[in-house]
This record gives structure tokens, C-alpha cells and sequence, in this order.
């Protein structure tokens, strides 16, 4: 048993204060660190121009179009797929061994490092299905790692529809299917939406799932299909900041910068949807 | 029209449970293709001199992991050290301290902190973190498992406070009631009764933070310094699991024995995170029972 005096109680207390205070210092350093370098090295043609001398010059415009086309290729894929499978498993899975192994292959799939994501996308996706090193790869790859979070979402902002919004669409007459379609889906909505843009920002700013299922180092034009190469902001930074000599601070600074405001972005608004919709409730 | 309405109905409810399905088929998959590769490695390398090697030096044909475990464990060790107390200190004071304005604040700042990519705590960690570590201790180089690990912890203590407040916050009133009002003071209440109390769940928290740790690999590729060696201390330059598999996958030949000890090394990985996320997902659940 663990008993204090009221004056170190009260030290104890703003202990807990500085620490917290500690813990969140960092985020706005790096935030600041990243806006007062980023700023001043963005221009026009550094978001609309193509790399050039060996990537020591020019702009970062086919690293952002790859990281759209990957970004688009994510969503097409996990969205519909996740939040079919949370559909599945709140109306329709009973309690029985196979729907415990689905939430045991879900909370797995949670855990997996994102380099295994990688290797299995390499094993499976480019090698074994041929489609060697594209955006469809490499889209099915971070697909797939989105999944656990878009189904996790679902789950639970199904979960917190009322019964009775189910009970009064079924005695209406509707199916079940309607009664998913036209009141649960469109209730559970925000919450669903929240979880899908958090887990396509953390997508976006992936590099090691994509290394080696669908950039290449450097590509001086666009793709044009989904069996394309391309180029992606985060593995573009990688590259530059580790592999290409005397790479100038400006670029550096500047790719940094579009990263970090796409997926930070993404995630105030995620943050926005949810905290909108909590004080409405 | 109803029996449209009803062949529909029927159609989607398998079309559902065939997605459901597919889930475990996923899973099985990716199991089955890291394992059926890294099984392979085993035809031209023993396992004994795998596990128990000192030595990994790809051009030698050495492939011990070892020095990748130690190199993991160190980053590890420095990004918990870090990461637990400061994690679990400042969920107490979201969950105990804040005013409700601060909490949305603090929850959103916290957000932001786990939605920054991997490969930008890696830049920061090189040119910004590795400069002042280096003179610091006297280093030759500032690329370290301590580097590693501070920007780690950066990473899992957004995962730890999220969790470790979900279930201080999840915690009947009641107790925190009969500890005021026997006299304890709030700091007392809160070492005596509600982190006890609350203890499955964050100790969930702090296992899934183990996880994103072990698991990360562009900030550990970018700034441990990429050497597979015997570290004694975390002052020394580290290579570790994940970090070796992006660094040489690259460049290595398909189908010969080094490809083969990657996908080697990622079975260690999918064990490590198997096992963290069963005892994670066991303390949640005993967590949600109480």
C-alpha cells in the first residue's frame, strides 16, 4: 500500500503534469521542425515538376501522383472488403468456432510488422501471380494491411447502433440486407468513415510494404496503367535522405513537408468526423 | 418484386459469409508464403547455426541471427524504458486530471503523433536526433539502437496512452468512489486502486506497443546504424530483424539461400507478433470481463 503527506501528493500530481507535458512536447518540435524547413522549399514547380540530375533538382510530381494512384488502389481494395467483413461479422456471424477464428485472423493481421506485409505482397503478388513490381501489387499489398483496421472500425460502429433501429426497418417489412443498406450502414456511417481515412493515411505514408512490390528508385515519367511502377512520396524520401549523395536540404525538407501534410491532414480529418459527430450524439 | 427482394436477401447473406471466410484464407495465405520460403533456407543451412550464429554477414554466406535478435532487443529496451512510464503517466492525467476540452486536445495531439509515417521519424531520428547523441556520449557515429529507440518510443506511446486511458476511463465509478471517501487522496487512489484495477488493459497497451516496436522497420533501417553485431550496449550502431530484411531484399538474388534467410527471418517476426498479439488480445478481453 502505497500512502503519501498532502505536499507529496501534490508533487506526485504535477510530476504526472510535466510528464504528460514531456510526452507531447515532441510532436510539436517535429511539427514545427518540419514546417519551418518545408515551407520556404515549396514552390509550383517543385510540386509539378519531374525529378531531375539524378533527383538532386527539379520537383516531386510523379512521387505524389504514384502515392495518389497507391492511395486510390488501397481504398478500392480494403474498403469494400472490410467493411463487408464487419458487416458479416456483427448481423450475420454466430457466436461458434469459425467466426472466433475469423476475430483471432483479424486481431493477427492487426499485429503483423508491415515489412512481412511486404514480403508476403513480394511472394505472393509480384512473383507468384506475376504482376511483378506494379501499383496493382502493391495496392493489393496495402489493401490487405488496411483491412484489420476498416473491419475493426465497422465492428464496432456497428456494434453501437441501437437494436431498435434494426427491429423497427425488419418489422417494416424490409430484408435484412435493406435494413443493413438503408438504416444501419447510413447510421454507423461517420464512425466507419473515421476509421477508413485513419487507416488509408497510415497506408499513404508506408514505405516498407511497397519497397519491393511497387516503386521504383527513380522514374521520370507517370504511370499510365495499374501494371505500372511508380514513385511514392515516403519511399522517394527514404531514397533521397539515405541512398543519393550531396542531395540538397531544400528537397529534403520540401518532399518532407508534402508528406507529413497529406497524412496528417488525412488524419485531422478523421479526428474532425469523429469529435463532430460525438457532440451531436 | 418480394422474391427479388428475398433472392437478394439470400444471395448476400453467403456473399457475406464467402468475405468473411476469405479473411482466414488471407491470413493463411500470407502464413503459408513467408513459411514455404523460409522453410526452404533450411535445405542448404542448419538450423542450429541459424539460431545460434553470431554472424550475419551475407557475403560470407553467414546467416546467424543472434546479432539481429540483440540488435531488436536493444531497440526494444530503449523505446519501452521511454515509452511504458511516460505512456501510462500521461494517460492517468487524460484520463484522471483533464478537462474535457483538454481530453479532445490531448486525444487529438496524440492521434497526430501515431498518424506521422515511419520513414519521417527515420529523417528526423538522422538529421536532426543522431547529430546531438553523437557528442553527447563521444560517439564515431550517432546512428545507434539508443536512436532507434528514442524515435520508437515516439511511436509507441500514442499506442500505450490510447489503450492505457481506454481502460482507466472504462473502470467503474464506484471504485474510485469508496477510495475518495475512505480518505485516500486522488494520487493514492490512483497507484492503489485504479491502476491495479485497471492493469489487464494497460498491460494490453504496453504488449501492442511491444509490437509496433519490433515490428517497425524504415526508422530502425534509417538511423541504428545498420550493423549486424553483438551489441553489449545500446551505444553501439544495431541492424535489427525487420531493418535486415528491407535493407538487403533489394538486392538479393531470388530463389538463392539469402532470399531464402529473409523470408527466414520474417517467420521469426510472424512468431514474435503472433504470440504478443495472443497475450495482447487475452489481457483486453480479461480487461472488458472486469
Amino acid at each position: 500500500m502505497f500512502i503519501l503527506k498532502k505536499s507529496k501528493a501534490k508533487f506526485l500530481e504535477n510530476l504526472i503534469k510535466i510528464i504528460t507535458l514531456i510526452s507531447v512536447i515532441p510532436i510539436f518540435l517535429i511539427i514545427g521542425y518540419i514546417l519551418y524547413t518545408g515551407i520556404p522549399a515549396i514552390s509550383w514547380s517543385f510540386l509539378t515538376e519531374m525529378p531531375s540530375d539524378g533527383m538532386r533538382a527539379g520537383g516531386i510530381f510523379p512521387a505524389i501522383v504514384g502515392t495518389l494512384w497507391l492511395t486510390l488502389g488501397t481504398i478500392i481494395i480494403s474498403v469494400p472488403f472490410g467493411v463487408l467483413t464487419g458487416v458479416y461479422l456483427v448481423e450475420y456471424a454466430k457466436d461458434n468456432l469459425l467466426t472466433r477464428i475469423i476475430n483471432l485472423t483479424i486481431i493477427n493481421l492487426a499485429g503483423i510488422p508491415s515489412i512481412i506485409y511486404g514480403l508476403f505482397g513480394m511472394a505472393l503478388f509480384v512473383i507468384f501471380l506475376n504482376f511483378d513490381v506494379s501499383i496493382l501489387s502493391g495496392s493489393l499489398t496495402l489493401g490487405i494491411m488496411c483491412l484489420p483496421v476498416i473491419i475493426t472500425a465497422t465492428r464496432e460502429s456497428l456494434l453501437a447502433i441501437p437494436k431498435h433501429l434494426r427491429e423497427a426497418s425488419l418489422a417494416l417489412g424490409a430484408t435484412k440486407w435493406e435494413t443493413i443498406t438503408k438504416v444501419i450502414l447510413p447510421a454507423a456511417m461517420p464512425g466507419i468513415l473515421t476509421g477508413v481515412i485513419l487507416s488509408i493515411s497510415r497506408a499513404a505514408g508506408e514505405t516498407a510494404p511497397i519497397m519491393f512490390t511497387a516503386v521504383a528508385f527513380y522514374l521520370p515519367f507517370l504511370p499510365l496503367t495499374y501494371w505500372d511502377q511508380v514513385m511514392a512520396l515516403p519511399y522517394h524520401l527514404y531514397v533521397i535522405s539515405t541512398q543519393v549523395p550531396n542531395m540538397p536540404a531544400a528537397y529534403m525538407s520540401g518532399t518532407l513537408f508534402v508528406l507529413v501534410v497529406i497524412t496528417i491532414s488525412f488524419n485531422l480529418l478523421g479526428a474532425f468526423i469523429r469529435y463532430r459527430f460525438n457532440s451531436q450524439k | 418484386m418480394q422474391c427479388i427482394r428475398k433472392f437478394k436477401d439470400g444471395v448476400m447473406k453467403h456473399l457475406l459469409f464467402g468475405i468473411g471466410v476469405s479473411n482466414i484464407i488471407i491470413i493463411f495465405l500470407i502464413f503459408l508464403f513467408i513459411l514455404s520460403n523460409g522453410i526452404k533456407f533450411f535445405n542448404s543451412y542448419s538450423v542450429t547455426d541459424f539460431i545460434f550464429g553470431k554472424k550475419w554477414i551475407s557475403l560470407s554466406e553467414l546467416y546467424g541471427l543472434l546479432p539481429l535478435l540483440v540488435g531488436s532487443f536493444w531497440v526494444v529496451i530503449v523505446a519501452l524504458l521511454i515509452a511504458v512510464p511516460i505512456g501510462i503517466l500521461t494517460a492517468i492525467y487524460i484520463a484522471e486530471y483533464a478537462s474535457p476540452k483538454v481530453k479532445t486536445f490531448m486525444k487529438i495531439i496524440i492521434e497526430t503523433m501515431s498518424a506521422i509515417p515511419s520513414v519521417v521519424l527515420g529523417f528526423i531520428g538522422l538529421y536532426v536526433l543522431s547529430g546531438p547523441i553523437k557528442e553527447m556520449f563521444n560517439l564515431t557515429s550517432g546512428l545507434t539502437a539508443l536512436t532507434g529507440g528514442i524515435m520508437l518510443a515516439f511511436m509507441a506511446i500514442p499506442t500505450i496512452v490510447s489503450i492505457a486511458d481506454d481502460s482507466l476511463e472504462a473502470l467503474d465509478k464506484s471504485y474510485k468512489e469508496a477510495s475518495l471517501a475512505l480518505g485516500a487522496n486522488s494520487v493514492e487512489t490512483i497507484f492503489n486502486v485504479l491502476l491495479p484495477a485497471a492493469f489487464p488493459g494497460i498491460f494490453a497497451g504496453v504488449m501492442l506497443g511491444f509490437g509496433r516496436i519490433i515490428g517497425e522497420t524504415l526508422t530502425v533501417l534509417m538511423i541504428t546504424g545498420n550493423s549486424p553485431i553483438l551489441a553489449t550496449s545500446p551505444l553501439s550502431p544495431v541492424r535489427t530483424l525487420t531493418a535486415t530484411i528491407a535493407a538487403e531484399m533489394g538486392e538479393v538474388v531470388q530463389g538463392s539461400t539469402h532470399y531464402y534467410a529473409l523470408f527466414t527471418i520474417g517467420i521469426v517476426l510472424f512468431i514474435i507478433s503472433f504470440i504478443t498479439n495472443c497475450i495482447a488480445e487475452k489481457f483486453i478481453q480479461k480487461a472488458r470481463e472486469l
